[in-house]
């Protein structure tokens, strides 16, 4: 049937199931937004900026595991995504970005919005597309949803000119791919996976570092039966964090720069890690020299190039995680560790979180333990980048699958506001918190107009102390406290700009006032931003400065602990 | 420290952007290209390009796994140094005068290079062979005064069949 690319668009978008986009429209693409109404079925969310857009459907796609899509116009709209993209590619996130651009016989002449957002976007990108006829659009969108969504996902442009928009083509929706070289699912070998249960059964220390593959590919439960099985206990990265337990006996936390200092002595301990769907992200790693000095390495990922990238492994399996894990399963005997266990439970008595929490007024990690406690870790935590997000992920109970939502690679300030209301719309039934920075919150708050104007209902909770706290941080440890440009003398009122938007505000400045707070906002139906008033020097403890090893950690001074509310 | 060169030969989709995404790929990932020849293969739609990647064995094993992610990338091998034909072709304009032109003519005579333009003042030479054939010869002609020079970058096949029947049918990613 003849249509037009614009049509053409939508039935592939549809044929994809996708039924939410976010965007903004302009000149290059109204041709495209002119066809929505014919599409009832598709929801289009209209974002104040485009980097909202490209956030929303980047926290869409990691809370649905379905592929999350934006568009933006030509030149500056498609530039403004380009925050959005880098972060969705950092952090393997399936989402398929679609961009007006100017009409076919203009590019190249530097016209009005000509902007090159496929040369732009090469580096970051999985792949992407300058489509120059409409009868190539269907099978370019097929091609790009899928490898959005296999392998390693990661985000895919396509780039479609004006005119193409309106170009008449035969529309035939293609069953499959024609990628014979990109191969999904490389063979397991047997031999590997006898290897690797070798090692597990040889192993005295052995630690599984799960990291963000396990959400990825939903080995939620292989990874459970894995350390359940073989008793081994479960260190989680960043991005790792919820594909496991939190409450689980064999849960041991995060390790790393800012991760618990148990978690990095156990690994300097470890006989052998099962590093399952992570990539030795030096944040993890430290001091690559000194990172796992004692350990073998079984390392499973679906990207050949990220095995022995910064780690040698001793044992590579290439593959799905989920596929791997239920292909080693049945190669792995039945054990215990529990001397090893026992040795890192005496590291946890050793090395505390925090020292001392209850006599500190409007300290974060408590706020954070108070939140978690109340929604009994039956929540979805998006955060932004920086002191809050840390503490987030130390001090958060995360009972559910896939609930801790936060940009690990990119570590891009003002997710926190957009990823939330995509979030969100994924998940209409989760209560979605948004930890954020009052920094990062600033960058894209725009997005509250967003969010009340689509009724979505995410909990904001700024941890406002004034500064761009994770830099004052560095400033503080490593420039002797010369707080150069870090320092929002005069931020605005928080509250009434939430007021402003159309939304409840509370200011929280005392300890007593944090749980009720927290319950009002659990209980409003609807947006609600609550402004909790922490410390402005506090730091996040433990801390390994970048590149060190765990010789040089930093726990918290217990000088603090008198005058930390 | 010596200098660790490896060749690796590619064949790649003949697409509009191809050339970039490699040479973006490179650069992001901070690789250092020494040559890079490109060029239509056997086959419609396939080009066939030679790289010669500055670098130790892992450096190396990450350039290869690198190419092999591009979705344009159909197959990505490694040649090894003693299995490999490679050759340049280089053009060199070398300052000749009636005095010099038969000494000249000579020397490429012996690297059984050809003169392939003469000036009154100057001849082209064009040369074919490995990198060292080519430098020698450079090296020589330098007294004469070399003006102007131009090489392709290596191009490389293996030995044998090796890589067309590695090619046929196995164009997985191998696992590491
Ligand atoms: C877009 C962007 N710009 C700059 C940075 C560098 N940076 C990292 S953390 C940080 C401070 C974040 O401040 P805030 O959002 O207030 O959070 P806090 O650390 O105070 O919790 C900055 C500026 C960044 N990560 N992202």
């Amino acid at each position: 049937m003849k249509m037009t690319g614009a049509q053409i668009v939508f039935e592939s978008l549809t044929r994809e199931g996708v039924n939410v986009i976010f965007g903004i429209p302009g000149g290059a693409i109204l041709p495209l937004y002119q066809t929505l109404p014919e599409y009832p079925n598709l929801r289009h969310i209209l974002t104040r900026h485009e980097q909202g857009a490209a956030h929303a459907a980047d926290g869409y796609a990691r809370v649905t595991g379905k592929v999350g899509v934006a568009f933006g116009t030509s030149g500056p709209g498609a530039t403004n995504l380009v925050t959005g993209i880098a972060c969705a590619q950092m952090d393997s996130i399936p989402t398929v970005f679609i961009t007006g651009q100017v009409g076919r016989a203009a590019i190249g002449k530097d016209a009005f919005q000509e902007t090159d957002i496929a040369g732009i976007t090469l580096p970051i990108t999985k792949h992407n597309y300058l489509v120059m006829n409409a009868s190539e659009i269907a099978y370019t969108i097929k091609e790009a949803f899928y490898l959005a969504r296999t392998g390693r996902p990661g985000p895919v442009l396509v780039d479609i000119p004006k005119d193409v928009f309106v170009e008449q083509a035969e529309f035939e929706y293609p069953e499959t791919v024609d990628l014979p070289h990109y191969n999904v699912q490389p063979a397991i070998k047997t031999e590997a996976l006898k290897q690797a249960a070798a090692l597990i059964k040889d192993a005295k220390r052995p630690l599984i570092l799960a990291g963000h593959g396990v959400i990825i590919s939903h080995a939620y439960n292989e990874l459970r039966e894995l350390a359940e099985k073989t008793g081994i206990p479960v260190i989680t990265t960043l991005l790792g964090i919820s594909s496991f337990p939190s409450n689980h006996p064999l849960c041991v936390g995060m390790p790393g720069m800012h991760g618990m200092a148990y978690a990095s002595l156990a690994i300097d301990e470890a006989d052998l890690l099962l590093g399952l769907g992570m990539r030795f992200d030096d944040r993890v790693t430290g001091d690559l020299k000194t990172f796992a000095p004692n350990a073998k390495i079984i390392h499973v990922e679906v990207d050949p190039s990220e095995i022995n990238k910064n780690k040698h492994a001793t044992v590579p399996l290439v593959g799905d995680l989920k596929t791997v894990l239920q292909k080693l399963l049945p190669h792995v005997q039945p054990k215990t560790h529990p001397d090893w266990v026992k040795r890192i439970d005496v590291l946890k008595k050793e090395h505390p979180p925090v020292r001392s929490i209850a006599a500190n007024g409007m300290r974060p990690q408590a706020i954070l333990q108070t939140l978690s406690k109340e929604t009994k870790g039956q929540h979805v935590i998006v955060t932004g980048v920086g002191q809050h997000q840390m503490w987030a992920a130390q001090h958060s109970t995360f009972v559910n699958p896939n609930s801790f939502i936060t940009s690990g690679g990119l570590g891009a300030m003002g997710f926190e506001v957009p990823a939330a209301m995509g979030a969100q719309v994924g998940r209409p039934d989760a209560t979605v918190w948004s930890i954020c920075g009052d920094g990062g919150f600033q960058m894209t708050m725009s997005e509250l107009a967003t969010i009340v104007e689509n009724n979505i209902p995410v909990k904001f909770a700024i941890f406002n102390n004034g500064f761009l706290g994770m830099v004052r941080q560095w400033q503080d440890i490593f420039y002797k406290k010369s707080y150069v440009a870090t320092n929002y003398t005069r931020n605005p009122d928080f509250v009434k700009l939430a007021e402003a938007f159309g939304m409840p505000g509370r200011r929280v400045a005392r300890q007593e006032d944090v749980l009720p707070a927290i319950r009002e906002a659990m209980a409003h139906n609807g947006p609600m931003l609550l402004d909790f008033m922490i410390p402005q020097e506090e730091n996040v403890f433990p801390f390994i400065p970048a590149g060190q090893s765990t010789a040089q950690l930093m726990e918290e001074p217990v000088e603090d602990l008198a005058h930390g509310g | 420290m010596a200098a660790e060169y490896k060749t690796i030969v590619s064949l790649v989709r003949d697409r509009p952007g191809v050339l970039t995404r490699i040479a973006s790929m490179f650069r992001r990932r901070n690789f250092n290209i020494i040559s890079l020849a490109v060029g239509q293969s056997e086959t419609k739609g396939l080009s066939r390009m030679t790289f010669v990647v500055d670098g130790d064995d892992a450096t190396i094993d990450q350039v290869i796994k690198q190419l092999r992610k591009l979705i344009d990338v159909v197959s990505v091998e490694p040649i090894g140094d003693r299995t490999m034909v490679a050759r340049e072709l280089a053009l060199i304009r070398v300052t000749a005068t009636s005095a010099t032109r038969s000494e000249i003519t000579q020397i490429a005579e012996i690297f059984r290079a050809n003169v392939i333009d003469v000036a009154p003042d100057s001849l082209i030479i064009e040369v074919t062979g490995d990198e060292d054939k080519v430098q020698s010869l450079k090296s020589l002609l330098e007294s004469f005064g070399v003006r102007e020079m131009i090489r392709t970058g290596r191009v490389a096949m293996e030995r044998g069949l090796a890589l067309d029947s590695r090619r046929n049918g196995k164009t997985t990613i191998p696992q590491a």
